[in-house]
């Protein structure tokens, strides 16, 4: 084939950060009008690769050529101004904004004065050429997740971007958005545009791209493979470099005593405005409930109840014999009451602490690690040993400072941490959320382990695969409320994506 | 166009690792580079040679090495310094000045571990010496026990301090009122309460804007006050209030690395919310550490009137403020902190005789400006970058024209 149908070829790609080879040596490259997939677990080195030809990082070595010509990028406005744009997984949007003024901003031109219904027209225009429906007047805040994703996608197009690098986009959709963004990304290759599509998620993969390339720990193993025909099974074994089960072995739960009874409860979220209402259910030792629902349906400000962080405005929760309220000494029941944060980097983790100072947490007033008042810190050396290693927790040592960790070695030690003492609830907020599938996983089989060792778990997730894999039961939340509840055994996936938006399902 | 050095540009990168061994370095690169633009504003104030004035307050703050040679000769043979030398002067001076300047910044570091802006030691110092006395001269009798008396004294400043530095902890815990402003403010507050006292009202004698002399027993002891069995004390000052603060460092060094307290502080300092995650009190923690910071601040008031054997309108200010520069170079490490406080007591000890009177202070604020600098160097990497001349330049050059 000839270098004019290719949309961007990268050539020897060497980016080193201290201590890692981010890439090495990588060669990757896109025709114009396809999808192509860019594989890998975390860490090795997609988001590198992309940074550099977003304009981000410079690579120690390497060329990018777009349109057969040479380029080098030093800020994303190069980058863009050779038509490659990139739409990040977090959204960078001003929420008091409108769609159209958020087209424009940080543009060049107009200079002074800004023309916004003109920039609105051509708004319109623009989404009407690939289906996307979009009001330019709008503000972002009022916006579903996916609509500010079409957000994103419509900046770049307006910048002019015939290269598209979308870093997970599927992470945060309903599976009805992801039909329709699927849609979209169609239409875009269609007229000519190309796509690098950025996922963890397998199905997708096989789904949308028409060509795929893999990434391990910083090398290509696969290039420009065809999509077609592949399956999920052989692109997994070129990403992690061995067979990846995908199915969760489990056996049938056996759900003991109620753990957790939640009644009525209610709360508000940050903005004061009705967050949870009326919200009951039971939860038995030895089963997982699944909490499926649209991201801001209300499941944090309900995690947040149930752990302390959030006081309800009534209801009533217990955890055992203990009543979970203002009166509550979380600290005396946090080794009994296991808590995955969702936001693992902001709540779950001190980002200066070791590893084994995070390990400790929740146990640090305890002993054997407390001591008088002193901390014993052989104890907590040997406790940290102890979990790393048999939670497989990949650090340089215990006094590793857990922000260097990636993102799965980190939830492992949340893990390791919240499971250690043997809970009798855990409440779980996407575990996997940003993981690759070898971490994926174990953090699975962690919290089977659990559950069979007769834990009560609340799995809450957006990750619909991952709650039909994992729970025994599934509630589906949808503006603050449970509006149905369900063995997981036979549910009906396309009835529980209705539920997720909204609408009430018979039977 | 294409200039030579538009082939080249800075890019500043995050630094992945943190080597601990940086942070010495960047403190120490600190100092020096402070020196270094000191030494162009000592020029220009008149200095000929600004290394040679360097070297005089280095001389004046430490004494040189026959100063110590003499000195230990003297000891040993039980003698008198000799004339023209100043054996032990210089450090005994700077020692005494060492000591507040240690415990206010040990009561920033304190503070600042877990990220509250303590500013206001100046003025909690001010309290305790305030607390301490109206121990001194009106609690207890003027024949009490020394011990007794400066005990109390102590309990007084750390008492008084911890209630001037928890009234903006509780402002903070309960209210989130920004605790710089408060404790800043609060710092005028204690200023003019002293005046009140000691300048125009109940405790001064006279027109003298003073206390008039403690009683002997409400004084630190000094080294002076052995001259008669060891002759080459005779005349210095120095007294057991440098080992109030190093016995103060340790003491916070174990609680911040040792203690469960210090767990909790270090992990509220880091991220607040993975400590209110684990249902550790943050409230409560605010309270305590704003209380116990200004308990320390507290004693250094106590420490110094102890040393000055009197209270006056003149109290010094701005111990506070050099204790914040101490804490930030001695990178928040209460045993670093030691070491920082002699340099600076050296420094305000050998700028004294300097004219004009502003060096101490010019040197001290270039430091702090240096050492914070440094902090960039320390979280990021500033990279210089070849461009690669190709299609880049035209383009941004097109971009501009739109």
């Amino acid at each position: 084939m000839s270098e004019s149908q290719k949309a961007f070829e990268m050539r020897g790609i060497v980016k080193r950060f201290p201590g890692v080879l981010a890439n090495d040596h990588v060669d990757f490259s896109c025709r114009v009008g396809e999808v192509h997939a860019l594989l890998g677990e975390n860490g090795a080195g997609k988001s590198t690769l992309m940074n550099v030809l977003g304009g981000l990082y410079m690579p120690e070595a390497g060329e990018i050529f777009v349109g057969g010509q040479k380029v080098s990028f030093h800020s994303p406005q190069d980058a863009i101004a050779h038509g490659i744009g990139m739409v990040h997984q977090h959204f960078m949007l001003v929420p008091s904004h409108s769609v159209a003024e958020n087209i424009v901003l940080g543009l060049n031109h107009p200079r002074f004065f800004l023309n916004l219904s003109q920039v609105e027209e051509q708004v319109v225009a623009l989404a009407e050429q690939y289906n996307m429906n979009v009001n330019p007047r709008a503000r972002i805040w009022e916006l579903s997740v996916g609509e500010q994703q079409r957000v994103e996608v419509l900046k770049m197009l307006f910048r002019g971007a015939k290269v598209l690098i979308m870093d997970e986009p599927t992470a945060v959709l309903t599976p009805q958005e992801v039909d329709s963004l699927f849609h979209t990304l169609r239409d875009m290759t269609r007229q000519g545009h190309t796509i690098v599509f950025i996922s963890h998620k397998l199905d997708e993969v096989v789904a949308i791209a028409d060509r795929v390339t893999v990434l391990r720990r910083g090398k290509v193993t696969a290039a420009g493979e065809s999509a077609k025909g592949a399956t999920k099974a052989q692109l997994a074994k070129l990403m992690v470099g061995r067979e990846v089960l995908f199915r969760v072995v489990k056996k049938k739960a056996q759900p003991g005593d109620v753990v957790l009874s939640a009644n009525g409860l209610t709360t508000n979220n940050d903005r004061s405005l009705p967050a949870l209402r009326n919200v009951s259910f039971q939860l038995h030792a030895g089963e997982i409930l699944g909490v499926a629902g649209v991201a801001g349906n209300g499941q944090r400000e309900l995690a947040e109840i149930l752990t302390g962080l959030r006081r309800m405005t009534s209801g009533t929760a217990k955890f055992g014999n203990d009543l979970l309220d203002p009166s509550t000494k979380w600290q005396e029941i946090g080794q009994r009451l296991a808590h995955i944060p969702e936001d693992r980097a902001a709540f779950g983790s001190v980002p200066s602490l070791s590893v084994a100072e995070n390990l400790i947490l929740k146990s640090f007033n305890r002993v054997p690690i407390a001591a008088g008042w002193s901390i014993n810190s052989t104890e907590v050396h040997q406790n940290a040993v102890r979990l790393v290693d048999e939670y497989q927790v990949v650090t340089p040592t215990v006094e590793t400072p857990v922000r260097m960790l990636s993102g799965g070695n980190l939830q492992k030690t949340i893990l390791a941490r919240e499971t250690s003492g043997h809970p009798g609830l855990m409440i779980a907020v996407h575990p996997t959320r940003g993981l690759d599938v070898g971490a994926t996983e174990s953090v699975h089989k962690i919290l089977i382990d659990q559950r069979d060792a007769g834990a009560a778990i609340l799995l809450i997730s957006e990750d619909l695969d991952e709650l039909l894999s994992l729970s025994d039961r599934l509630a589906v939340m949808y503006e603050g409320q449970i509006i149905g509840e369900m063995p997981t055994e036979g549910a009906d996936i396309q009835k529980i994506g209705l539920m997720m938006a909204g609408t009430k399902v018979e039977g | 166009m294409n200039l030579p050095w538009k082939s080249y540009c800075l890019r500043i990168e995050t630094r992945a690792d943190n080597p601990g061994w940086m942070g010495v370095v960047s403190s120490i690169l600190g100092v020096i580079l402070a020196l270094v633009v000191g030494g162009f504003v000592l020029r220009a104030a008149g200095a000929n040679n600004p290394i040679a004035t360097y070297r005089e307050i280095f001389k004046e703050g430490f004494g040189t090495l026959r100063d110590w040679q003499a000195g230990i000769y003297a000891l040993l043979t039980n003698t008198d310094c000799p004339k023209g030398l100043l054996c032990f002067g210089p450090i005994s001076d700077t020692l005494v000045k060492a000591s507040p300047i240690l415990l206010t910044g040990l009561a920033c570091i304190l503070a600042f571990r877990m990220k509250l802006w303590n500013i206001g030691a100046d003025g909690q110092m001010f309290m305790g010496a305030w607390a301490a006395t109206g121990v001194a001269i009106f609690l207890l009798p003027k024949n009490t026990d020394r011990t007794v008396m400066l005990t109390t004294m102590m309990l007084a400043g750390l008492i008084a301090g911890f209630i001037y530095g928890a009234i903006p902890g509780l402002l903070k815990a309960w209210l989130n009122i920004n605790e710089i402003i408060i404790t800043l403010m609060l710092n005028y507050v204690a200023y003019k309460w002293l005046e009140y006292f000691v300048v125009v009202g109940p405790w001064s004698i006279g027109n003298f804007e003073s206390t008039g002399r403690f009683t002997p027993s409400a004084t630190w002891p000094r080294l002076t006050e052995y001259s008669k069995s060891i002759p080459v004390l005779a005349g210095l000052t120095a007294h057991p209030g440098i080992f109030l603060g190093v016995i103060a460092a340790i003491v916070l060094a174990w609680i911040i690395y040792r203690s469960r307290w210090g767990y909790e502080i270090r992990v509220i300092g880091d991220n607040p919310k993975a400590a209110r995650y684990a249902g550790i009190n943050l409230a409560r923690n605010i309270f305590l550490v704003m209380g116990i910071s200004g308990a320390l601040a507290g004693l250094a008031g106590m420490n110094e009137v102890a040393a000055l054997r009197e209270l006056t309108g003149h109290f010094q200010r701005g111990y506070g403020f050099t204790g914040v520069i101490v804490a930030w170079l001695a990178r928040l490490n209460p045993l670093a902190a030691i070491f920082v406080a002699i340099l600076f007591g050296g420094l305000l000890v050998g700028t004294q005789l300097i004219q004009p009177q502003g060096i101490a202070s010019m040197l001290q604020g270039v430091i702090l400006f240096v050492v914070v600098g440094t902090e960039l160097l320390f979280r990021y990497r500033v990279k210089l970058e070849k461009i690669t001349p190709s299609i880049v330049a035209p383009v941004s050059e097109s971009s501009n024209v739109n």
